[in-house]
């Protein structure tokens, strides 16, 4: 039994007019302290896909599985990172890392202290005071990354984290987050469409297809460019191998739908 | 260079002082100008002191209605009704947007009802409201809340809804409760909407409790006007009008206040 277990994941929306399939067929699993990275043209229902692990939606048919458990609504097993911060303006940043907690009924003492130390080990220890809008882009999506490790999830999912973000900040960003998730021996799961970001930060790949979207293809990226920081797996000699391999791939069935 | 720039900001910020130097003397000497016209116009014959009074008059009027107490009286009868017809319609309309938010069923249903009732002027309802609850500060108060409770529903529950799911998207990835995402988000983040209603229905709370007054009551501002208006006593209307002016600007200073407290935060964003 692996950690995720997802087994013929389908999701359908319904409106009045008609229904669209946004996924079909996926199964895959991921392993305890696996980074894997969900890519495919936008569309392809990679954030559906997060939403269904993480509980908020229910698939149509077929189970997913979190450490031998069907998720049927959201656990303190999994956080979640969406693509902007979406810190509450209207809290301090201290009141917004521990968000989670207090919503669980997880506040003390020393919850709030681990919060407030994650926050500090982010280089935003003396920002507890602040308020949302006094922080800029970066600053705000790490105090989102606190917000989300502060409850201590076992599965991340990162839907799109540092898109909103300037090149420079994302690939800082990139090298925090992913050293944090690998001091913590977390397990996570990143959507996103930039394939070299993909690459940088995973162990393996799954790419989906247009809509609906089903696995078209999975990478295992070799351990001298997945051990290394996003930043510095960006500069290997294999790097721009893989990231040709991975274009050719969407290339391919990009022009085959078209 | 940067003594320049210090120079140029110095020179910006006494330019903007000045301005407001200037607005602030038109806006008196306006407000100077009409009030000795008035008492021109009236001493001279120009206007009809009988129906125009004078300031003079509103001023002598004033200060013995002061001596004997029945201004205060009649003042803080008024005030009391507005503060609390302008609450209740605030809290039960945010209450039942509340409400509405948390069944999207009765939402639907209500809906139809909801537009008939704020189409509807409510003041008619006015005669109804004394029927109902007897000819004195009951209808009053109700009728200053029932003028704003509606719009304050349909507002604010369109605010509720208009609150950007990703926000709920956070505190539900939390596992929160309905109760939890409407305490901890769907309430705060439509503060500022809240407030612009607050703001309005201060405005609302006058008008109706103004008409209720005139409808039923012995005493208060709008008893005021129109006992002056029936013994002819123009005076008396003069002074009524005047201190609802003033009442009602600082009440809305109040809210104004209150907004600035309250979501100070909110734009920053």
């Amino acid at each position: 039994m692996e950690f995720l277990e997802l087994e013929k994941v389908e999701k359908t929306f319904f409106s009045k007019e008609s229904y669209t399939e946004a996924i079909r067929d996926i199964t895959f699993s991921v392993k305890k302290g696996e980074f894997v990275s969900l890519i495919g043209p936008s569309g392809c229902g990679k954030s559906t896909l997060l939403s269904l692990i993480s509980g908020l939606i229910l698939p149509t048919s077929g189970s997913i599985q979190l450490d031998g458990t069907e998720i049927k609504k959201p656990t303190p097993e999994t956080g979640y990172m969406l693509q902007q911060d979406y810190l509450f303006p209207w809290l301090s940043i201290e009141e917004n890392i521990t968000l989670g907690l207090k919503t669980m009924g997880k506040l003390t003492k020393e919850s709030r202290d681990h919060a407030l130390y994650l926050l500090d080990q982010m280089g935003l220890g003396d920002k507890t005071k602040k308020y949302p809008g006094e922080l800029s882009g970066g600053m705000r999506q790490r105090v989102a990354l606190v917000r989300m490790l502060s409850t201590e999830p076992k599965l991340l999912l990162l839907d799109e984290p540092f898109s909103a973000l300037d090149y420079q900040t994302k690939l800082k960003l990139e090298d925090l987050v992913f050293s944090t998730i690998k001091n913590h021996k977390k397990t996570a799961l990143l959507v996103t469409h930039d394939i070299g970001e993909a690459i940088a930060m995973s162990d393996r790949v799954i790419l989906l297809s247009d809509r609906p979207g089903v696995i078209q293809k999975v990478f295992s990226i070799p351990a001298e460019i997945k051990d290394r920081l996003p930043f510095d797996a960006r500069n290997h000699s294999d790097f721009n191998g893989w990231f040709q391999e991975v274009w050719k791939e969407l290339e391919s069935f990009e022009q085959s739908q078209s | 260079m940067s003594n320049h720039n210090h120079e140029l900001h110095k020179e910006y910020v006494k330019n903007l002082s000045k301005e407001k130097r200037y607005v602030r003397l038109t806006q008196v000497s306006m407000l100077l100008f009409f009030f000795v016209m008035w008492e021109v116009a009236t001493a001279k014959q120009w206007l009809d002191p009988l129906l125009f009074s004078s300031p003079s008059r509103v001023w002598d009027l004033f200060l013995t209605r002061i001596q004997d107490g029945s201004l205060i009286t009649h003042t803080s009868v008024t005030l009391f009704e507005t503060i609390l017809g302008f609450l209740l319609g605030t809290i039960i309309g945010t209450i039942v947007a509340g409400i509405l938010w948390w069944s999207p069923f009765l939402s639907k249903v209500l809906d139809p009802y909801l537009v008939i009732l704020n189409s509807m002027p409510k003041v008619a309802l006015g005669p109804i409201l004394i029927v109902g609850l007897g000819p004195g500060f009951t209808s009053i108060v109700a009728m200053g809340a029932l003028i704003s409770v509606v719009i304050t529903i349909i507002v604010v529950y369109n605010a509720f809804r208009g609150v950007d799911d990703n926000y709920l998207k956070v505190i539900n990835s939390f596992g929160a409760t309905k109760r939890q995402s409407f305490f901890s988000v769907i309430l705060p983040s439509s503060y500022p909407t809240i407030i612009s209603t607050l703001k309005v229905n201060v405005g609302l709370a006058w008008v109706g409790v103004i008409v209720g007054e005139f409808l039923v009551s012995k005493q208060g501002l709008g008893y005021m006007i129109v006992y002056g208006f029936q013994v002819f006593n123009f005076t008396m209307v003069m002074l009524s009008l005047i201190i609802i002016a003033i009442l009602a600007t600082c009440m809305y200073q109040l809210v104004e206040l209150l907004e600035k407290k309250l979501i100070r935060r909110h734009n920053t964003n």
